[in-house]
């Protein structure tokens, strides 16, 4: 069984790597659109590619080990809740490069004013995707429970920048084009939120073999 | 979690062998018309306990029981049970095949001929409806009077099957019905026995723990003695209960 155990071990770690390269990516797309800094929003898009690769090989190493080490119990949810995380995680990588695209094209024009809401989004978003990966790593605590719950706070950020941008527009018209790539940027951080909490359940249930996704019982101890 | 009436209900169950408690006050319930496995280590007790639901532990002279087993609801252990008539109703099929030596025929028309059933006609009905329902009639009706050890290991086992079917039982007991058999055979004998417990009650010892996740319903992890978690097969291979169980089912035991 030792064997097995390091396959895990390497498992988790790949795991791990691959949630470190998505953290950067989210962080820097979002400095890339502060800043108004192109090159950084280049790199990020540059990449994504091997957050894909990391991706497949995690992919791949899941069936190789469901197919030669017949895993049960624990081992069968740890590898079960592996392969779906990575696919939120891959997903992330993307919504990642789609905030470094808008913010090129966002850095070329002038900047719009009423900018607060989308840098306090990205950093509820960035800790939700780091403790997320922590709770992957430290296994059954509060921490899970924690990031599903925040998700509620940037589905509120959302909708209010939307308002936001909305009475801007109507004011100027002229500005909707931007306004409109901000909104974007906006869903797109809603989205990495919502891969984190995906990535939070399945951690629950890789903890405590209880699917709660579609529930109303996020909350249960 | 089993609802219906159970086909044994097992009650502060204990066998000793001699001062050796190799069962422990084990409490069970197994439902009709399903398969239960009971898993576990060498030595914890699986097979004595499955031994004791038709008194086949009665052979070892040192060995004594304490508690239940409601057999539909009749203590098994009473001074008054007819063992011949339980064993007719619970049959057992073991490790390694054992047909007798002697014609495929004769294998499974020996329950029937002991239960006084003479006639040709009749006999012939029971042989081909036993070897039928043990998915072997099409391989051996051109060979009925061959000798049954002349079968394939998979054959023979299921010639096995086919004399326990013949005397009509309600539960079937297996104890590793698959460990002398390739994964071909094997196939074949779980296939059968999935079609059996639609008439037949199952209970199965086994140390392929794939093979417990492959067939049963419910499933019993025995350790020590001891039963350490019954359920659903299901939860038991996923989400197991039990510390010890999870250790086990993982390969991480000891």
């Amino acid at each position: 069984m030792g064997i097995f155990d390091d396959e895990l071990k390497a498992l988790r770690e790949m795991i791990l790597k691959l949630g470190c390269m998505v953290e950067n990516a989210v962080r820097d797309s979002v400095k890339a659109l502060v800043d108004r800094d192109s090159e950084l929003a280049k790199e990020v898009i540059r990449r994504d590619h091997l957050i894909n690769a990391l991706d497949v090989k995690i992919d791949e190493e899941c069936v190789r080990l469901i197919a030669l080490r017949q895993p049960m119990a624990r081992d069968l949810r740890l590898i079960t809740t592996a392969m779906k995380i990575t696919t939120d995680l891959e997903r992330m990588g993307d919504l990642a490069g789609n905030i470094a695209e808008r913010a090129i094209e966002l850095n070329a024009e002038p900047q719009l004013k009423s900018f607060k809401n989308i840098p306090k989004m990205a950093e509820i978003t960035q800790q939700m995707v780091r403790d997320s990966l922590d709770a992957f790593v430290t296994g059954c605590s509060r921490l899970p429970y924690e990031v599903i719950k925040r998700d509620d706070e940037v589905d509120d950020l959302t909708v209010r920048n939307f308002e936001e941008l909305l009475s801007l527009m109507i004011q100027d018209p002229k500005i909707i084009p931007l306004a409109v790539k901000r909104t974007y940027i906006a869903k797109y951080l809603e989205r990495i939120a919502d891969h984190a909490t995906n990535i939070a359940e399945m951690i629950i249930y890789m903890c405590k073999g209880k699917m709660i996704r579609h529930t109303e019982i996020s909350e249960e101890k | 979690m089993v609802e219906k009436t159970p086909v044994f209900a097992i009650q502060d169950f204990s066998i000793y062998y001699g001062d050796f408690m190799a069962v422990k006050t084990v409490n069970l319930n197994i439902e009709s018309n399903k398969i239960t496995a009971i898993i576990g280590p060498s030595g914890c007790g699986k097979s004595t306990l499955l031994r004791s639901l038709n008194r086949m532990n009665d052979l070892i002279l040192s060995s004594r029981v304490e508690g239940q087993v409601l057999f539909r609801g009749v203590d098994i252990y009473q001074k008054d049970t007819d063992v011949i008539e339980l064993r007719k109703r619970v049959g057992m099929v073991f490790q390694k095949p054992n047909p007798f030596p002697s014609s495929v025929y004769e294998n499974v028309s020996y329950g029937p001929k002991i239960r006084g059933i003479k006639k040709k006609t009749q006999l012939d009905e029971i042989i081909e409806h036993a070897l039928t329902r043990a998915d072997l009639w099409k391989e051996v009706k051109d060979k009925l009077h061959e000798s049954g050890m002349s079968l394939s290991g998979g054959q023979m086992q299921r010639l096995c099957i086919a004399r326990s079917l013949a005397q009509e039982p309600e539960v079937l007991l297996f104890d590793e019905p698959t460990s002398a058999l390739d994964p071909i055979s094997t196939a074949n004998i779980e296939h059968l026995l999935q079609e059996l417990q639609k008439t037949v009650t199952i209970i199965i010892v086994t140390h392929n723990m794939q093979q417990a996740a492959r067939i049963s319903a419910y499933t019993a992890f025995m350790y020590l003695g001891e039963l350490i978690e019954f359920g659903d097969t299901n939860t038991i291979f996923v989400n197991p209960y039990n510390k010890l169980t999870e250790e086990y089912i993982t390969g991480r035991f000891g």
